[in-house]
């Protein structure tokens, strides 16, 4: 029994007026940034609500319906399957509606940590959805589903199988490539450098220009790859360079002791990396990783180098069309509110992601 | 001399007539460095043996160099009849037999105590994870630290990661355990509840090769102890001699600094 009694810490009241004069007014210039920044707000906040909201038009279906004074939403409303989904024949849209929720439906018990038998479900995830996603996007006649050539994808939806695929194809291949670099056999380890030094040292939209371009000249001619295909595999080579350096300043946080204990134990180098090195290395570059990411998502808007129509191109398209000339502004916020969505749930996920493992681990 | 005051009482001895470790004219450098001079050691089934030496005498790298942490450069290693060489499998044969205990614990801070221990025997042994568990935690019991199974080595104290360590070890049933200074990154209250772990272990007759400065351990359970000094094996002799008549000069001045400060 400890001798004095314990006392609680003291109370820490939040007091409104308190924390102002604390955090605002505590001393001649910071008085003055508040009240400069106060008076940025009121300038400028009102007319971009007003212009965004209040002076808004919301429903009509011309242009003819538009008020003056603030956003036409009416263009948005109007173009928006094209956004989605590019030029994919209206009658088959179901088919990227059906493979969106699939996605997601199919990917919900990754997220409950009690689903029994979460990892062969996430093995079969990560094998069969990018199979059934391709049947139904591509159809290529299977099952009486018609072929839908990627010219004709476009919009939200080609941005988003840049993106996952980009994505999905880039870590593997960067932790494979940030291993390599840190082998022990010469041969590997040069071989790494190489590739990872050669594809970050190049700018992608000369990677994405040089797939549609240069590729064909060295190809035979009877033999082409869909634009699309060498435009995912440019994207994934390029990242995965990317990442792998990240994931590699991730492996090099993690102490000597690791690895030897990993190997006094007997266990062969491909099991201490995925059960011992990577799970923490891995944990540790999250936010680069998501980095990375985002920036992929970003950067797949460069496609139109090679002629693909991304969501961000489609809006692009509309906004020289000559029905809706003008209305320029309200696409690229628009474009730019999507882009934002998928960022910032990104990022969001990734920092809910820290916390979890975090917690679960409490160093 | 303290020692001799010292009421301790020896452990009987488990070794015997079988080599377990055979080390010819070992020798290794680091760069230009010679860590590793002629070591010729001969380490018996059951033996249990306290390597102790001023620190960059090359004990550790001694130890080290038995299950492949360390590569020797010239001479023969042969554990338990397999001799170490380039051969990967010869090698994860001998990690199989040899469990390792580290200055630092090295726990694995992303898995729970119990999956520390299963790891090994799940992966390397094969076997089913029911098993590994349950066997874990009869080692986990024999090192009393059941209760803190489901935590992380990072809720855990400075001695009961090291009891782990010894217990993840212990699963996977090795012949031979290695010592690297186990005690000397803990908080001096901690020490004693390794060391009793550790004496346990020995009263087992488990082979043990131990570097560690606790000459109240040697004592009670070394069947010989080793002094090193600039990669050399100095002298080794049995404790009691050990202590009481050191021959060599270098010798008797290390134990006057380590026994006398």
């Amino acid at each position: 029994m400890p001798s004095s009694p314990s006392l609680r810490p003291p109370a820490v009241r939040i007091d409104a007026l308190r924390w102002m004069r604390e955090n605002l007014f505590s001393g001649p210039v910071n008085t003055a940034l508040t009240l400069f920044a106060l008076y940025l707000l009121w300038r400028f906040v009102p007319p971009v609500l007003d212009w965004l909201f209040f002076s808004a038009t919301w429903q009509g279906s011309s242009r003819a319906d538009c008020q003056p004074g603030g956003a036409c939403w009416i263009f948005i409303g109007q173009r928006f399957g094209q956004f989605l989904y590019g030029f994919y024949p209206l009658e088959q849209r179901w088919r990227v509606d059906l493979t969106a929720l699939s996605i997601v439906v199919l990917a919900a018990p990754l997220f409950f940590s009690r689903f029994p038998q979460r990892r062969r479900w996430a093995i079969g995830y990560f094998l069969l959805t990018p199979l059934l996603a391709w049947w139904l996007l591509y159809g290529a006649g299977i099952l009486g589903l018609e072929t839908v050539p990627t010219e004709q994808w476009g919009g939200l939806m080609l941005t988003l199988v840049i993106a996952a695929v980009g994505i999905a194809g880039a870590l593997p291949l960067g932790i494979l490539l940030a291993l390599g670099r840190r082998s022990q056999l010469p041969a590997i380890r040069v071989v790494c450098i190489t590739f990872i030094e050669f594809w970050r040292g190049v700018p992608l939209i000369t990677v994405l220009f040089m797939s549609s371009v240069m590729l064909p000249l060295f190809l035979p001619e009877q033999m082409s790859i869909d634009k699309l295909v060498r435009a995912l595999i440019a994207v994934i080579l390029f990242e995965a360079a990317y990442l792998a350096e990240v994931v590699r300043g991730g492996l090099q946080a993690i102490p000597k002791g690791q690895y030897e204990a990993a190997h006094a134990l007997g266990l062969s180098y491909w099991q201490s990396m995925g059960l011992v090195i990577l799970p923490q290395a891995l944990r540790l570059v999250i936010p680069g990783i998501v980095n990375t990411f985002i920036a992929l998502f970003k950067d797949t808007s460069l496609v139109i180098i090679i002629g693909l129509a991304d969501f961000f191109t489609a809006v692009h398209r509309a906004t020289v069309d000559p029905e809706w000339l003008g209305f320029s502004t309200e696409g690229y916020v628009f474009a730019a509110f999507v882009y934002f969505l998928f960022c910032f749930g990104m990022s969001r996920y990734s920092i809910a992601l820290e916390k979890r493992l975090a917690r679960a681990q409490k160093r | 001399m303290e020692l001799m005051e010292d009421t301790l009482t020896r452990l009987e001895s488990h070794k015997t007539q079988e080599v377990m470790i055979l080390m010819e004219r070992v020798n290794k450098w680091y760069q230009d460095f010679h860590v590793l001079r002629d070591i010729d050691l001969t380490v018996m089934a059951g033996e249990r043996i306290v390597i102790c030496g001023p620190s960059g005498s090359g004990k550790s790298t001694l130890i080290r160099c038995i299950n492949r942490l360390e590569a020797h450069q010239r001479g023969r290693i042969v554990v338990d009849g397999i001799e170490l060489t380039e051969d990967v499998k010869a090698i994860d044969a001998i990690r199989r037999e040899v469990g390792m205990v580290f200055q630092h614990f090295n726990l694995f801070p992303h898995l729970t105590v119990l999956e520390n221990c299963t790891l090994a025997p799940i992966w390397v042994k094969k076997m089913p994870k029911k098993d590994a568990e349950a066997l874990a935690m009869q080692y986990l019991e024999r090192v009393r630290i059941t209760d803190q199974a489901h935590k992380y080595p990072g809720q855990l104290s400075g001695g009961q990661q090291q009891r782990v360590a010894i217990a993840r070890a212990l699963c996977m049933k090795p012949k031979i355990m290695l010592f690297d200074e186990p005690t000397s990154a803990l908080d001096p209250e901690m020490v004693k509840e390794v060391l009793d772990t550790m004496i346990e272990l020995a009263a087992e007759g488990m082979t043990m090769l131990c570097v560690t400065h606790e000459m109240g351990f040697a004592r009670t359970v070394a069947d010989r102890v080793i002094f090193m000094d600039r990669g050399e094996i100095v002298e080794q002799a049995p404790p009691e001699e050990f202590f009481l008549h050191p021959k060599e000069e270098r010798t008797r001045r290390f134990l006057g600094q380590i026994l006398h400060h």
